[in-house]
């Protein structure tokens, strides 16, 4: 009985990010690919991706007070991140990351800047929420986890 | 050389599968689709060391390989593969998330085996080693 309203949470909170749009169909796919094998790959995805976005934006704060600008550096680290995004399903970061192309396409320091706040808002809104679902999924037993069907 | 895929335990083929990616997101990701289809995967970051890799292991069935890392891209790594006499025959499979007609011709036009657009499906990865076995 507590286990079926942990798991009510836990789809509740699930849907909220896709309704919200944080999350995109990806990352139900990277869901589907969980089995008792690998009973925690998504968390395991999602560490790596936040191990490695951090790393990313704090090379692309260098490098916006670099002077004379390197946009083609820029739009090298974005495009990495935003890549990073699109593989687990990271929809309203990975959309700030191509806003910020956009200014780096037209050399616009300004909308870079601006646009690079965005992202690590987006970024760090994004980590607080998974943090809390992963929490929630991990009082669900890890077989329970695996055999759960998506919602 | 080519090698034989082995017999899985479940009567299916078991492919061994190189899989390149400077990311190691899509790394984890790529390995994961192939893993759950019941293939061997090994794994390396660089053009560079997938070929040496390559040196010391010939026994791989596929190569499976993002397009834009650094130093190597997997064009430039597809291209060491076709010219070696050795590797030549191993198919390669090129992935992008960006859907550039020109990259995507040059690469088949290069013996690419495939280009699959990331983020990669299982229905992608079923397509490809169907093709191999």
């Amino acid at each position: 009985m507590e286990y079926s309203s942990l798991q009510r949470q836990v789809a509740y909170m699930k849907k909220g990010l896709f309704d919200q749009g944080y999350l995109d169909e990806q990352f139900d796919e990277l869901e589907e690919l969980q089995d008792e094998a690998s009973p925690n790959f998504v968390e395991e995805v999602v560490t790596l991706f936040f191990r490695d976005s951090s790393r990313l934006m704090a090379n692309i704060e260098q490098a916006l007070e670099r002077c004379p600008q390197d946009f083609r550096r820029l739009d090298s680290y974005m495009h990495q991140l935003k890549g990073s995004t699109s593989s687990i399903g990271a929809l309203r970061v990975k959309n700030e990351c191509t806003k910020f192309r956009e200014y780096c396409d037209q050399e616009h320091l300004d909308g870079c800047q601006r646009s690079f706040q965005k992202v690590k808002r987006e970024h760090a809104v994004l980590k607080q929420k998974l943090e809390s679902y992963f929490q929630l999924l991990r009082q669900i037993g890890p077989t329970e986890r695996a055999t759960r069907s998506g919602s | 050389m080519m090698s034989l895929a082995r017999e899985g335990s479940q009567g299916g083929r078991e492919l061994h599968v190189l899989a390149v990616d400077d990311s190691s997101v899509d790394l984890a990701v790529i390995a994961r689709l192939l893993r759950s289809s019941k293939h061997r995967v090994t794994t390396v970051d660089s053009g560079k060391r997938a070929l040496e890799l390559l040196d010391l292991e010939p026994n791989v069935n596929m190569i499976i390989t993002d397009y834009w890392m650094p130093e190597m891209t997997g064009y430039d790594l597809l291209k060491k593969i076709k010219e070696s006499s050795t590797l030549k025959e191993i198919p390669v499979v090129i992935m992008s998330s960006e859907n550039v007609p020109n990259r995507i011709s040059r690469c088949l036009e290069e013996g690419a085996e495939d280009f699959l657009l990331k983020p990669v499906r299982p229905s992608d990865v079923s397509r490809v080693c169907s093709r191999v076995m």
